[in-house]
């Protein structure tokens, strides 16, 4: 008997998702169709209210949680950029799956084209890295990131996009909807800062600043 | 950059936008150009000196329809792809109708080889120069009207474009260029439609992008 109910109980739980699912999504595609036509509150709280879902499809392809984030801040600037191409009459839930499965593939592949360059520090004979070396980059890496921290936003933004990840200037544009000349001043400020931060030489390292 | 201030950063200032068109609305304005700069160019080049009995051919008459239709679909399957919330199989719509069209010109090959032999070959940079030069131009007006794919499937939208501008340009071809061995026709129109293809499909994105960076 109890089994029973607990049966019925946990069959309405489950048909109760997918109907509750299709109304937010409902929901969700009205207030795309209100920041369509310039609703900036009701897209706020679409933004808002669709990361998780996002964030849940990205980790469902990506382990690393920060790297899911970044695909998560991808598909929220994909959607920002693709905002027009959604059709009201239409269901929500397709048009944000695809573009949240786009974003969290590109990273993958690019994290795949990046991986030949790195080595896992684990996989490395003992003798190859003693101890105190391996500190020393450590508290580097750490002052080189509470530096990269402080920057202002527009210029970590950059950074992030031009140097660690190696996009082209107009892939970093497209992505980030900063202009190319803006993209460039902002990594040649951020580069000086971090430079003078670190006390190398202005004229030294200019290679770097391509 | 922390989502939070991400998402904060995107919606202030939010401006309205316009909807793109519905993809069949777009597939059927961007035909209408197609077939009227075609039009014109067959026009100004003149049709072919036989054209009448060309066209009561009946092999004749089917490959200019495969070739209408190949375009046709392809044009409709590129607006729909460039969608997010559409199937990724509308890329497989036009491929029936190249498959048809590629092989009644095979056929037509294989008959007249029965009956002539090898037919004579030669080079024909002038089909290759129109279908280039129509398809070319009408791929970069559809990968304009598509831009909006760059970010999610750039190159089979942009692979679609190409095909359904050389499949049209190919159309105005047949009226105009004075080739009757299919073997010909195989080789020449064939091989610029896929060779305007492979290119849109490989610069179709950048293309894109930058046609979305000027608005």
């Amino acid at each position: 008997m109890a089994a029973a109910a607990f049966l019925a109980v946990g069959f309405r739980v489950s048909a109760a998702v997918p109907d509750s699912r299709a109304m937010q999504e409902a929901r969700w595609g009205e207030w795309l169709a209100a920041a369509q036509a310039g609703d900036a509150r009701a897209y706020d709280r679409l933004l808002r209210d669709i990361t998780p879902r996002i964030r849940s499809l990205c980790r469902a392809r990506i382990r690393e949680p920060a790297e899911a984030e970044d695909a998560v801040q991808d598909t929220l600037m994909t959607i920002h950029a693709l905002r027009h191409t959604y059709d009201p009459e239409r269901p929500f839930g397709p048009w944000l799956t695809t573009i949240a499965t786009r974003r969290a593939v590109d990273r993958l592949r690019r994290r795949g084209r990046g991986a030949g360059r790195e080595s896992n520090i684990d996989d490395l004979p003992e003798h190859a890295a003693s101890v105190a070396p391996v500190a020393e980059e450590r508290i580097a890496a750490r002052n080189l990131r509470d530096a990269v921290a402080e920057l202002p936003e527009s210029q970590r933004t950059a950074l992030r996009l031009a140097k660690l990840e190696d996009l082209s200037l107009a892939e970093a544009s497209a992505r980030s909807g900063l202009s190319v000349g803006a993209l460039k001043v902002a990594t040649h400020r951020a580069m000086r800062s971090l430079r003078r931060r670190f006390g190398v030489g202005e004229g030294e390292n200019d290679r770097a600043d391509r | 950059m922390q989502t939070d201030d991400l998402i904060s950063r995107l919606s202030t200032g939010l401006t309205p936008v316009r909807r793109v068109a519905p993809p069949l609305l777009a597939a059927l304005g961007w035909m209408a150009l197609a077939l009227a700069v075609v039009a014109i160019g067959v026009t100004v080049s003149g049709f072919r000196h036989d054209i009448e009995q060309r066209l009561m051919l009946m092999h004749e008459q089917v490959n200019l329809a495969a070739a209408l239709l190949t375009g046709t679909a392809a044009a409709v399957a590129a607006f729909h792809l460039a969608l997010p919330d559409r199937s990724d199989r509308w890329a497989l719509l036009p491929l029936p109708f190249a498959a048809f069209w590629v092989s009644g010109l095979g056929w037509g090959c294989l008959t007249e080889f029965v009956e002539q032999g090898v037919p004579a070959l030669g080079i024909s940079l002038g089909c290759m120069k129109f279908i280039l030069g129509f398809g070319i131009p009408l791929t970069l007006f559809m990968l304009w009207m598509t831009r909006h794919a760059a970010p999610i499937r750039p190159a089979p939208v942009a692979a679609l474009a190409g095909l359904a501008a050389a499949a049209i340009a190919s159309v105005g071809l047949s009226l105009v260029h004075h080739l009757d061995a299919a073997a010909m026709v195989l080789i020449w129109h064939g091989g610029s439609v896929l060779l305007v293809t492979l290119l849109a499909k490989s610069w179709g994105e950048r293309a894109m992008r930058a046609m979305s960076r000027r608005g």
